[in-house]
């Protein structure tokens, strides 16, 4: 049977890995490469590496920041941040990402996931949705979390699915980098309204809260915090989700 | 060792050609007949449709050269989409012709699975000596082989039933899953096509 994933995450800006909280307030978090061979060796089962630039001429070491990853890298490699177009998503392939992920633009232009699809193929079309809890439901927010754009989490996942996504990065904005665990009920009610694999993001703080997650029907967990701050390795968390009945890979 | 690998411009081989580099080989993109013909070790990647992928095989007329190489066992690895190419048809492609260097038709999983299959699963090695004791390796497919071809050894998994995770004859190789994307257990099955020991006929 497939395994359930762990997946580091790498925000990286100008060469190097940063964190924040709620996607603000962002500091240092060492070198890209380095995390990714690391993460790798530790069991990871991906890397996603997203990019958040805030200038252009940060934006100009992506794609070298991608081939030395590439280069130490034997998992897959998913890299978002900034795509707006296919042009965008091929110079990002070409480097060595394996898939793309989009965010911001597919939200204003829903065309450009059909268009991934039909250049790259749905393996290579990751859609990542940044969501926020209302009174009752879940806004998709863009740009960083500043953007409100009124659309129902659960409706866009089911209007990306049949525009050709291959996989969602959910994203709770109210849990990023809090450490208070992943958002239980979105994780449930997305995995109702689509068939595609969801890797969980936004609040982890333990192999518990990942294991939570996975039952709420995530196929992915997805990580930064934790493992930037070596308060626990790859290794350590996935042989804890498997003494708690969860099927991975341990390597 | 120089290890060259089919670009038909589709497929991204970033990942392939790094796979390669990191066991110390030289790598080239080929997109020829002659180099098809002459190349010591020849990957065919490919994501993509079969259909899509058998006419830019058509395009550049590549299919008697990659044929030729198959039938005569010439170090030969193909990889995803490339081992779907190399049957006769697929359920994908209705009417869409394989390069038929092995008897079988793929088909869809079957709907009590999400497809595609995205992520890690087991394959279990029955008798083909590039993957010895098995292990976990990285998938991302919605067809698959469920029969093994005569004169293959093979590699099965689990997904909505057994499939086929891997065919080998000799020198001649083709991975459903991503062995560049493997982790180690991938980087050791390449390093296993490399050597010609390795890879004794089984």
């Amino acid at each position: 049977m497939l395994t359930s994933r762990v997946i580091p995450c790498l925000d990286v800006r100008n060469g190097r890995v940063v964190k924040g909280v709620q996607f603000q307030g962002l500091r240092d978090a060492g070198c890209p490469v380095e995390a990714a061979a690391r993460y790798a060796s530790e069991g990871a089962d991906e890397l996603v590496m997203l990019d958040v630039s805030a200038t252009l001429e940060e934006r100009g070491a992506t794609e070298d920041t991608i081939e030395r990853i590439r280069a130490v890298l034997d998992i897959p490699l998913t890299v978002g941040g900034g795509v707006k177009s296919v042009s965008d998503a091929r110079r990002l392939l070409n480097a060595g990402a394996d898939k793309v992920a989009v965010n911001s633009a597919a939200v204003l232009n829903p065309k450009l996931v059909t268009e991934l699809q039909c250049a790259f193929g749905r393996q290579c079309t990751v859609v990542a949705v940044d969501a926020v809890g209302r009174d009752g439901w879940w806004e998709v927010v863009t740009r960083s979390g500043t953007t409100a754009t009124g659309l129902d989490v659960i409706r866009w996942l089911s209007e990306v699915e049949s525009l050709g996504a291959g996989e969602i990065l959910l994203t709770s904005w109210d849990r990023d980098g809090t450490r208070d665990g992943y958002d239980g009920p979105l994780l449930a009610a997305a995995s109702e309204a689509t068939l595609l694999p969801i890797i969980a993001s936004g609040g982890a703080d333990s192999a518990t809260h990942m294991a939570d997650a996975l039952l709420a029907g995530a196929s992915a967990v997805l990580a930064a915090s934790i493992f930037h701050d070596g308060d626990a390795t790859v290794r350590q968390v996935k042989t804890d989700l498997s003494e708690k009945g969860i099927t991975v890979r341990l390597c | 060792m120089e290890v060259n690998i089919l670009s038909t411009g589709v497929a991204n081989v970033a990942s392939v050609v790094a796979a390669f580099k990191r066991l110390n080989c030289k790598t080239k993109l080929i997109s020829d007949a002659h180099a098809v013909t002459e190349s010591p070790f020849l990957v065919l990647p490919g994501v993509g449709s079969f259909q899509s992928g058998m006419a830019s095989l058509v395009d550049k007329g590549l299919v008697d050269a990659l044929r030729v190489r198959i039938s005569d066992g010439r170090p030969t690895l193909a990889i995803c989409l490339g081992l779907q190419l190399l049957a006769e048809a697929s359920e994908e492609s209705p009417g869409v012709r394989g390069l038929s260097c092995i008897a079988s038709t793929l088909t869809a999983f079957p709907n009590t699975v999400a497809s595609p299959q995205f992520g890690w699963n087991w394959l279990s090695n029955e008798n083909a000596p590039v993957l010895g004791d098995g292990g976990y390796v990285y998938y991302a497919n919605s067809y698959r082989m469920t029969e093994c071809p005569d004169g293959w050894g093979s590699g099965w998994t689990e997904y909505g039933g057994p499939f086929v995770g891997c065919l080998q004859k000799g020198a001649v190789v083709a991975c459903q899953f991503h062995p560049e994307l493997s982790g180690e257990y991938g980087s050791t099955i390449l390093a296993n096509w490399l050597n010609d020991e390795r890879r004794a006929t089984c």
